[in-house]
């Protein structure tokens, strides 16, 4: 019974890891794609923007599958936080250097 | 998840299919119909099928429809005027109603999103000849109805069901992705069909229809995303654009010379220049392409401008070039799109493919094909899960027992979702025919007869989920939509005898699809007949304790 328990709260845990944690880590790469592609390689801002939102579908469908592959569900959460916490630092880094310069 | 890589992507692939298939099968139900959504449109005006379309010069049409709109909408911020073309023979004009008059020049400018009602449009349909509203055919949604069903549903704001109709888009890509991995041997099985194996058969039907259109599957999930994702993930552009007023500076930077960007109105009057001597400079500067859409932003204004799209042709972008004229003087403000920008151009080329109006006819009915695959691939994968569910409780049936209420659910959703469907859409082409021509609302009426017997039959369905119930909706449809010829004969002027040597061509497709349509329906139902004399056979040889109550629940077997 224990076990039945256990297996459906992994599983709860899971989805919601897969479609808010996944939303947000499409989301984080789209805006930072937006700052970054014109910051390293001079594109358009408008195409930059456009780029990120573009791969955005693919990086969640991705994420998603990730969760689900993981061996547990603390391990899926936790490869999330170590993509995330990165692609937000880069953000911030982003939004306050292309802020001031503009 | 489960123990290796494989199987857990199976179980993401089984679940994440179930939770929303029934809305996906209905969104590719009625995203595969709105392919040719104006010659569904145009089937249901019978009164427009005995008149001899003529070619009207698009100058012609242009000029009349500006005089119809100076009559009535001449301080309107915003005209709107498509051109006809072979597929959509009237002018179909749109205009924002004129701003309230108190306040009005803060009205028309201060438009910030939120603060008040989104304001109205207003729309008529043209005679291109003459310029006046066309209003011989009777009222009716037509295939803009499927169209707008497959993202907007019905009966609940358009934001909500976007967000619905993308969340289950979304589950549909991961199904994609993951039913890929699944596969281990994804070309050897598309070669694999073994019938009358129960859940094995299943099994190959849903991989040859998701194989066979495999790339569809992926272009249309991916694309049907890609035509909202700015509503779905605008934090890019608001990234991007934060310090510099936001997405509409993104949209008119990304976009430029579209309809979005917003214009000033000065107050003061000036009379529209012609528009005539514009379009031909817009079609000589296209290389001799026609204009396909008219914008006029402050018409009558000091600062009108008019904006003009190309039409569209055989390229696979949704944006099309346009090109901006004063709308006062009439000079040439400038080209936009001529050189299309590398990012921008994948998007259009992705929101292009997803409502593939670049291709011919036989394009399109490929398109259609794919689509009825990707019907298939969804209802094959509910019934499969079903089947395999009542695998589970094979002992438990033969003993008299019930199954769970989860399956009793899933069967029920699935009759009615599947089987119901194709009813209901056939009733909505019947009620157009059926209903008189000058009912109120009546629009609103043929859709309301769409959702009361998709209802009944979702209904009936979760009542009783048997093989009798598949039957008999599977028939029903078949009957309907085989009818649907015949109803034309006594209810239009063009009855297949006349359209297919005559024309309209459109409309003897209309009838030829209908008629396919139905004896699909008809073979599906003749396979459940044959599915039940077996389950009988089965039950009499079995004769150990038949209790006559389970047939109820005995139905639907593999």
């Amino acid at each position: 019974m224990t076990i039945g328990v256990r297996y459906r709260l992994g599983v709860a845990s899971r989805a919601v890891a897969a479609i808010f944690g996944g939303y947000g880590i499409a989301a984080l790469s789209a805006a930072v794609l937006a700052l970054c592609l014109p910051a390293a390689f001079g594109m358009a801002r408008s195409e930059a923007a456009m780029t990120g939102t573009l791969a955005s579908f693919a990086i969640f469908a991705f994420a998603v599958m990730w969760v689900f592959a993981a061996r547990t569900a603390l391990r899926a959460w936790s490869g999330l936080v170590i993509v995330a916490a990165p692609l937000a630092a880069l953000l911030l880094l982003l939004m306050r250097t292309t802020g001031g310069a503009a | 998840m489960k123990e290796g890589f494989r199987q857990s992507m199976a179980w993401l692939h089984t679940w994440s299919g179930l939770l929303v298939g029934w809305v996906l099968f209905m969104v590719f139900a009625a995203g595969t119909a709105s392919y040719f959504k104006d010659e569904i449109t145009f089937w249901m005006k019978p009164e427009l099928h005995a008149v001899a379309q003529n070619a009207v010069p698009p100058v012609k049409a242009v000029e009349s429809a500006v005089a119809y709109l100076q009559q009535r909408a001449a301080d309107s911020p915003r005209w709107f005027i498509n051109l006809p073309n072979e597929r959509q023979p009237s002018t179909d004009v749109l205009y924002l109603a004129p701003p309230a008059p108190a306040g009005a020049a803060a009205a028309v400018t201060g438009a910030k999103p939120g603060e008040k009602p989104r304001r109205r449009f207003d729309r008529a349909s043209l005679d291109p000849a003459t310029g006046e509203a066309v209003s011989a055919p009777r009222v009716t949604r037509g295939g803009e109805f499927f169209y707008r069903l497959h993202f907007d549903l019905h009966y609940m704001p358009a934001l909500w069901a976007r967000w619905i109709v993308g969340f289950c888009a979304m589950f549909m890509l991961v199904a994609i992705f993951s039913g890929i991995v699944t596969h281990k041997r994804i070309f050897k099985d598309f070669f694999t069909f073994r019938p009358k194996k129960g859940q094995r058969s299943w099994l190959d039907a849903h991989n040859v229809t998701a194989v066979l259109a495999l790339p569809y599957h992926l272009m249309i999930t991916y694309t049907g995303l890609v035509t909202l994702m700015f509503m779905y993930m605008p934090w890019g552009p608001q990234v991007a654009y934060k310090d510099r007023g936001g997405e509409q500076a993104f949209f008119s930077e990304a976009f430029p010379g579209g309809g979005r960007d917003q214009i000033k109105a000065s107050g003061n009057r000036v009379p529209l220049a012609p528009i005539a001597p514009m379009m031909a400079q817009a079609s000589a500067h296209w290389g001799g392409a026609a204009v396909g859409r008219v914008t006029v932003h402050q018409p009558n204004d000091a600062n009108a401008v008019v904006s003009l799209t190309r039409a569209e042709g055989p390229q696979l972008s949704y944006d099309q070039p346009s090109m901006q004229f004063n709308g006062a003087t009439g000079a040439l403000i400038g080209a936009f799109g001529d050189v299309p920008k590398p990012a921008a151009e994948t998007r259009g080329v992705l929101y292009g493919l997803h409502i593939g109006r670049f291709g011919d006819p036989l394009l399109r009915a490929l398109f259609f094909l794919s689509g009825l695959a990707g019907c298939l691939m969804v209802a094959t994968g509910l019934l499969m899960w079903a089947v395999k569910e009542r695998q589970k409780f094979a002992k438990t049936l033969k003993r008299g027992g019930r199954v769970s209420f989860g399956l009793r659910l899933v069967d029920g959703l699935n009759l009615g979702a599947i089987a119901g469907l194709p009813v209901a859409m056939a009733a909505f082409f019947w009620a157009n025919r059926l209903l008189p021509v000058d009912v109120a609302e009546r629009g609103e009426a043929e859709i309301r007869w769409f959702f009361i017997v998709w209802g009944a039959t979702a209904v009936l369905g979760l009542l009783r989920p048997t093989l009798r119930m598949w039957q008999a909706q599977l028939a029903l449809g078949a009957l309907l939509f085989a009818g649907l010829p015949v109803l034309n004969a006594f209810t239009g002027p063009a009855p297949l005898t006349v359209s297919l040597r005559t024309g309209p061509t459109s409309v003897a497709g209309f009838d030829l699809v209908v008629i396919a349509l139905g004896l699909g329906l008809a073979g599906a139902a003749w396979i459940v007949e044959r599915k039940r004399r077996k389950s009988i056979a089965k039950q009499a040889a079995a004769k150990t304790q038949p209790p006559p109550s389970t047939l109820a629940t005995s139905g639907q077997g593999s």
